[in-house]
């Protein structure tokens, strides 16, 4: 339960960062937070020939409100999104999901950036970036470039990123003040992966559906988006009958997997009844909302 | 660079210069390089809690840092909290509720505890519970830990009001 060797950098800056992956022609890692990084470099999962370390460059933890969007510096800790009130007042889904993520120690330890590049299947903030349509900056020796969220997550722990690749900045779209929303997860223990989980914004026109997201983990290789169930409600009046036939498109989409923590079946049962309970928080809360 | 690199840093007060080889856990520093194994080591994987320590005032598992990351930075761990004779607040807590059994996660309870205190409300035992749901105890002596929480809460925020007062 020792990492192996590696050599170690400390760089100054993303240019270095990254000429320094480069470099290591694939074999670096970047270490953030390192609250997912060092349990499997301990675990000797991971053996990379250098870790290059970022915690040292200035200015790449922030939430800086930019007109349509939020934008969010990678190296921002969970503990500061948590207590951000600008996180609360425009994304108050991602303030919730945050409490949810881990335990303090982590929190004020680990960062967006890292838990987005991770891509654990289970994790709150890949599911928070599908869910608000972040936009991933991502920077390397060849230029930057912007990787739509739902394009990012390719399967467990796999990600869109290549050799090279740095993440370098989040950027969420403001949602409307009114916009409705919910956040629910059942898990073994307070502060341990996910079972499942179900997040919602959505917008409501008197009594009809007029835009609705559906965000789900934990019930398959990557955090997922609810497309068909969101097709299914989008434009139709909010009902008892709506929403059954909204939780069954759910529990037909997911491919959850068997462990020791619960069975595929469960998870499938699990599911639609957060996305019961989540819908119906969502819709009380938009109808709330523009009253 | 897998060679070692000279740090400086801050336990409990005292400055140190060591060499250390890149791969070197914080954990194993504090126990094998400056002897000080009142920070215990469990799982080693970030999951058990019993190595947290404070880096820079917030607690951290030791087991997920480096040393070589923690130049120029201020650690505390158990032995910077208080002596037999004059215990910490939240130590004599624990003395007083017998949050203890056979001690292997105390250390890194009462490291989160000094964390919690500061940033969570414990307004309530589900708070404290909550706050404490990242430290193992497999004595499960759990209804005593929260106690002993729960006692230095509340004498913190007398001590608080007492301040204000006066």
């Amino acid at each position: 339960m020792k990492p192996p060797p590696f050599d170690y950098f400390a760089a100054d800056c993303i240019e270095a960062a990254i000429q320094a992956l480069a470099d290591a022609g694939g074999d670096g890692k970047i270490i953030a937070g390192g609250q997912s990084l060092m349990p499997m470099l301990n675990f000797r999962l991971l053996r990379p020939s250098i870790l290059i370390d970022i915690n040292r460059i200035p200015d790449l933890a922030y939430v800086r409100d930019d007109g349509d969007e939020i934008r969010i510096g990678p190296l921002t800790r969970h503990r500061i999104l948590e207590t951000s009130d600008l996180i609360a007042k425009q994304f108050p889904v991602l303030h919730e999901a945050m409490g949810y993520v881990a335990h303090l120690a982590i929190r004020n330890r680990g960062t967006i950036g890292g838990s987005l590049s991770h891509a654990d299947p289970a994790a709150e903030l890949p599911m928070m970036s599908l869910l608000l349509d972040a936009r991933l900056e991502v920077q390397s020796n060849a230029g930057r470039r912007t990787i739509e969220a739902r394009d990012f997550f390719l399967g467990a722990l796999t990600t869109a990123l290549e050799d090279g690749d740095m993440l370098v900045e989040v950027r969420l779209p403001k949602l409307r003040e009114e916009t409705g929303w919910a956040f629910e997860e059942v898990a073994r223990r307070s502060g341990d992966f996910a079972l499942a989980s179900v997040a919602v914004i959505m917008d409501s026109d008197g009594d009809w559906v007029s835009d609705i997201r559906i965000g789900m983990m934990g019930v398959g290789e990557t955090p997922m988006r609810a497309t068909e169930a969101e097709n299914i409600l989008t434009g139709q009046r909010y009902s008892e009958a709506a929403v059954a036939a909204t939780v069954d498109a759910i529990r037909a989409a997911v491919e959850p997997n068997t462990d020791l923590h619960a069975s595929a079946d469960y998870r499938r049962h699990l599911v639609g009844i957060l996305a019961q309970q989540a819908l119906a928080k969502a819709w009380d809360r938009s109808r709330r909302a523009s009253r | 660079m897998s060679e070692p690199v000279l740090i400086r840093i801050t336990v409990n007060g005292v400055d140190y210069e060591r060499s250390v080889e890149p791969r070197l856990l914080l954990s194993d520093f504090l126990r094998n390089d400056l002897g000080l194994t009142g920070t215990h080591v469990g799982c080693e994987h970030g999951v058990c809690g019993a190595c947290t320590v404070l880096v820079n005032g917030d607690s951290a598992r030791s087991c997920l840092f480096l040393a070589i990351q923690l130049d120029g930075a201020i650690v505390e761990t158990a032995e910077g909290l208080g002596t037999a004779h004059a215990l910490h607040p939240v130590q004599k807590a624990f003395h007083d509720c017998h949050a203890l059994q056979c001690g292997f996660c105390t250390p890194g309870m009462l490291m989160t505890t000094i964390d919690l205190l500061r940033k969570s409300p414990l307004a309530n035992d589900e708070d404290i519970r909550e706050g404490l749901s990242g430290n193992l105890c497999r004595c499960t002596g759990y209804q005593n830990i929260v106690r002993a929480v729960r006692q230095a809460a509340d004498e913190l925020k007398v001590a608080q009001t007492d301040e204000a007062v006066s």
